[in-house]
Order: C-alpha cells, then structure tokens, then sequence
C-alpha cells in the first residue's frame, strides 16, 4: 500500500498526468536530490570544518533565534558549527547506509544464486542461515558483534553489511529458481554458455528490478539501524559524526540547546520518510500487481 | 491443536535456538582473549590463569562447547564479567521492568491501531481516513528515538507535566509506553485498514446489512473477526521491533531494563551478558511466534481443518 495512493481523489478517478508525478513524490524527490548533493559536495558546501572548535562561541542558537550570523544553524557544546556537522553527518550516514546495504545485497544475491544452483545441503544450509538471522531482530545481532569485535569504522561498515542478506537470499533463489525453468535459460544453456554466463548475462538482468525494489526497502532500514546505534554510542563514533551520532551527543543539551538534537533528527525523518515515499512509487510502477491495490 | 505441523515448528524453533547458541560460541572464540579485555594486557600471568580457571577457558574447546551448551540448557548463562554475578539474575532483575513498558506500548499500540485502522476502513477516502493514514505513516517513519526526544522536550521540559527518566511512579511510564506504541500504532493502523476494507466487501457482511443487524454489530461481530489474520500475523512479524525498539526507548527514558542492561554490557564488553540476553531473546521469539500458530489455529476453524489433515 502505497503512501501516495493516500492522497489520490478517488479509486476510479481517470489517472492525469499530475497523478504520475503526485506532488507528495516530486518534494520527496527534491528531497533526495538535496540529500545526494549534500553527500557528493559535502567538503564545498560546509562553510566549517567539522570538526573546529570554538570554545568562545559554544550552545549559539540559529541565526533566525538570535544566534550568530556566521552560525547559521548555531554551534554545539564545543563550539562547533551545526550546520557544517549536519551536512557531514548526512554524508557519513547516507556512506555507511549505502555501503551497507550494497554489501548486504552482494553477500545475499550470491548467496541466492548458490542455493539456486546447487540445491541440497548447501541450499539448506544457507536457508537455515537466513532462518536464524530472520529469527532475531537485526538490532541485537549488531549489537552482539559490536561487543565482541569493537566500533572500528569500516567494521561498522561490514555489520550493517549482514543486514537484510537474507531477504535478498531468499528473492535471489526464488526468483533463481522459477527463471531456471524457463524457456529463455534453458535456451542459453543449451546452446553451451556456462552457468556464471546465464546467470549474470540472462537471469541476473531479468531479476533486477525486483532487487532494485528490495534496495529501496532496505535502505531506509539500514539508515535507521545506523542512526540507532549511533544514537546509542556504539555505531559511528567522534571524531567522526553521523546524523544519529549527532542525536545522541546533542541529547544532553536538550535544556539549553534543542536544536542541537532535534535537527540531525528532522534530517533523518525526512530522508527515511522521503525514500519510502519514492520506494513506493517505484514499486507501484514496476509492480503491475500492486496496481490495483 | 494440530499436532504434527506444531511439533515440526517446535523442532525448527529448537534447532534455530541451538544453531545462535552455537554461532555465539564459535563467535566467542573468534573475538579473542575474554580475559585480556577483562583484565588488560598488562596483567600479571597468575591472575590471567586464575580468571581463566575460574571461568573455565583452560580446558580444551570441545569441553568448553559441551559445558557451553548443558550450562544454557539448565539456564546458567554464566557469570558477568563486570559484576561477577550470574548473568541470569541480572537479566531477572532487569525483565519485570522491561515487561511492563513492553506490553502497555504493545497493548495501547494495537488498541489504538486497530481501532484507528477500523475508523479509517469506515470513512475510506474522506478526511478521517486520510488524517488517520497520515498519522500512521508518521508513525512508523519517525524513528523513536527522536519521537522520545521530541516528546521529552515538550511535556518534560516546556510544559513539564511528565518524567523523562526513571521508572518509579506509573507517570514515568507513560512517555515511553507511548514512544514504543505509537510505532506499533502506525503499523496496525496500516493493516488492519487493509484487511477491514477487504473484508466489508466481503458478501456475509453485506448480507448481514440487509438482514438488518446494526453498523456496530456488523463491524465489530462480523466483520473484524474475519480481518483478525492478517493483524495477527502482523503481530508475530513486529514482535522484533518491539524488543528492538525497547532497547533504544529505555536508553532515551533512562529505565532500567533488559535493552539498557544490553547496551551497557555491550559498552563495557561484557560478553557473558552479551550472549546471555541474545539468547534469551531468541528463545523468547521462538516461544511468540508458536505462540502466534497456536492462536491461529485457536482462532480460524479452517486453518485447523487444514492443518489436521496435512
């Protein structure tokens, strides 16, 4: 069910060209553009180093409350620029959650293709796998690895890796199976290609888009579980900075500087919220199925 | 209740316990020295060897594994390594708190998202319904850790009606609770809409309203029963946010439960409290989700035709 199917006329209303384009997708859009330009051009747009401190200037409000003007969005306990840090922070997020969730995807897909073609034990072992990390919320199996391994960055990086493999397993070797059995894989193969060759050249593009949709649900996904552990303190930690890192160190000025807090988390409600939103707008086109719903 | 099907699921459950018991272990072994990290590096040899006796580490590691495995069978989860008390019994102490948040934001959550999803499905497409679909997208969007904050900055500190930290008083509950529910709003609000409108559609719901029995009757005797399995399996699927979400509702609101216990002994490294939790966790979520089957079958007289005879 779609978030914008909310907010069409009604049910049997003639589908206009505005319908395609509904306004809520287009700011959901926009938004993400922002969010993408943010990340690409973190290091030109951040008028400060993240990092700089400035003892004399510490908890400013915004410019607009009565703050500094050189402070835009104000500064935090240490003095450092908000604005500049949320930019950052957004880049780091959305680095972690892209990375993550294309390692996720990796590990899963392969995985799929495995079970698909082996069969047997290996393809119950690798469902058994996807069992037991299905049986256990993410949360507390990151949690588990963060304890026994430490917060390094890029090992942050793998954990959030090993989330939602197993769904891509599972769509990867269901859809594995069925393309298998079709006309058009069997064709290649009798004509003497090899396995890896049907599977990337033929089966693999037939299946894209139905990977492609899963990314889009995994990736808000990740971006919270990221911001959840930064929260926590256990995920991103300083130096460095990530919209939930943010959060969590600005809740302790929640009295004397909300906004602090409150801003890293507008950005991450708004970027999760606006790709759901475009998330089912992609589904909704690519899916005929769900059409009708 | 249908026996093979439910012994076939109890046999996965237990083989899904025993598998994260097992990962745990080889993980243990993986992440290095125990002792080291408790200790330091630094420490002289004796008292490395006197901790590694004490907790077992001396002896070769199919030893370890089968003590392992028998200790967690007859609930020894061993001893914290920062507290030095059995990791069970703090667990125990930390549960009753952990409970009671968990199941009033479960309860308010799926009170008020099934009657907000059936208020929705009655008025589809006016106003009402759109502002309670807006609401239940907002729901679920808003991450709770910044619904929490937002909600502390409003009623504890501007208006400063209610606590934000502790859990004494049964007004301490209630931030959190709605915290944890509002998520569980959005989503039973979502589904049960859906299931409600296919279900009045449905021909006995329609013949009921030429017979003559009243809107009330017809909604709540009628139809919801009918719309009940899909909220149902619902529950059995968010069952995980719930103990994923307490975890970061009792950091923000300072209650001194299971999730906090966790993220602590995360902090510290305390694996044994690590590994005690993760897997009480996942026996707790093979005993829902057959409890889930159970009621299913409890309550849909064709899903225990069906099952009887498979």
């Amino acid at each position: 069910m779609a978030l914008t199917t909310l907010f069409r006329r009604k049910d049997d209303a003639p589908v206009r060209a505005e319908a395609r384009y509904p306004t809520l997708v287009i700011i959901a859009l926009a938004l993400l553009g922002l969010i993408l330009v943010i990340f690409l051009f973190a290091d030109w747009l951040a008028p400060y180093d993240y990092r700089t401190q400035s003892l004399l200037k510490r908890l400013k409000p915004p410019s607009f409350l009565g703050g500094l003007p050189e402070h835009l969005l104000g500064t935090d306990e240490l003095g450092r620029d908000v604005l500049s840090r949320l930019i950052y922070a957004i880049r780091f997020s959305v680095l972690v959650a892209l990375g993550g969730t294309l390692i996720g995807a990796f590990i899963g897909t392969t995985l799929g293709f495995i079970a698909a073609h082996f069969r047997g034990l290996v393809e119950e072992a690798i469902m058994m796998l996807a069992d037991v990390q299905a049986s256990l919320p993410f949360m507390m199996i990151a949690l588990a690895l963060i304890a026994l391994f430490g917060g390094g960055f890029f090992l942050f990086v793998a954990i959030m890796g090993f989330y939602g493999w197993e769904v891509f397993a599972r769509l990867t070797r269901g859809v594995v199976i069925a393309a298998n059995t079709q006309g058009y894989a069997t064709a290649v193969t009798a004509l003497g290609a090899p396995a890896r060759h049907v599977y990337l050249r033929h089966v693999l593009p037939n299946i894209l888009s139905v990977l492609i949709v899963q990314f889009t649900l995994n990736f808000p996904q990740v971006i919270l579980l990221e911001t959840s552990l930064s929260f926590l303190g256990l995920g991103i930690r300083p130096p460095l900075t990530s919209l939930g890192q943010m959060l969590g160190a600005g809740r302790a000025y929640l009295t004397s500087a909300w906004w602090i807090a409150v801003l890293p988390g507008m950005a991450i409600f708004l970027t999760t919220m606006s790709i759901s939103i475009v998330g089912d707008w992609i589904r909704d086109r690519l899916d005929p199925t769900l059409q009708s719903r | 209740m249908p026996g093979r099907l439910f012994l076939t699921k109890l046999a996965r459950g237990l083989l899904t316990v025993w598998l994260i018991v097992t990962l745990t272990f080889v993980a243990l072994n993986l992440s290095g020295d125990p002792i080291e990290a408790l200790v330091g590096d630094q420490a002289p040899a004796e008292v490395i060897a006197h901790y590694r006796e004490k907790f077992g580490l001396d002896r070769p590691l199919w030893q370890q594994y089968v003590s392992y495995v028998s200790g967690i069978a007859q609930g020894d989860f061993g001893l914290s390594l920062s507290d030095q008390r059995p990791a069970i019994e703090l667990i125990a102490a930390a549960l009753p708190r952990t409970l009671r948040l968990g199941l009033t934001a479960f309860v308010l959550g799926l009170l008020l998202g099934v009657g907000l999803g059936i208020v929705a499905a009655l008025n589809r497409n006016r106003a009402i319904d759109r502002f309670v679909m807006s609401f239940a997208v907002l729901g679920f969007s808003l991450p709770n850790f910044f619904l929490g904050i937002l909600l502390i900055l409003l009623f504890s500190l501007h208006w400063r009606l209610l606590p934000s930290s502790g859990d004494q008083t049964i007004w301490h509950l209630i931030l959190p609770a709605v915290t944890l529910g509002t998520h569980f709003a959005g989503t039973f609000a979502r589904f049960t809409r859906s299931a409600m409108l296919e279900v009045l559609s449905k021909q006995y719901v329609v013949a009921a309203r030429a017979k003559g029995v009243p809107r009330p009757r017809r909604v709540l005797w009628h139809a919801l029963p009918n719309a009940a399995i899909p909220i149902i399996t619902i529950i059995g699927l968010k069952l995980g946010d719930l103990v994923a979400g307490s975890i970061i509702v009792e950091t923000v609101f300072a209650v001194p439960g299971v999730g906090r216990l966790l993220v602590n002994a995360v902090t510290s490294r305390d694996f044994a409290l690590v590994q005690a939790i993760l897997i009480m966790t996942s026996i707790t979520m093979v005993l829902a989700n057959l409890a889930v089957d159970a009621i299913y079958a409890l309550i849909d007289p064709r899903m225990r035709a069906a099952r009887s005879e498979s």
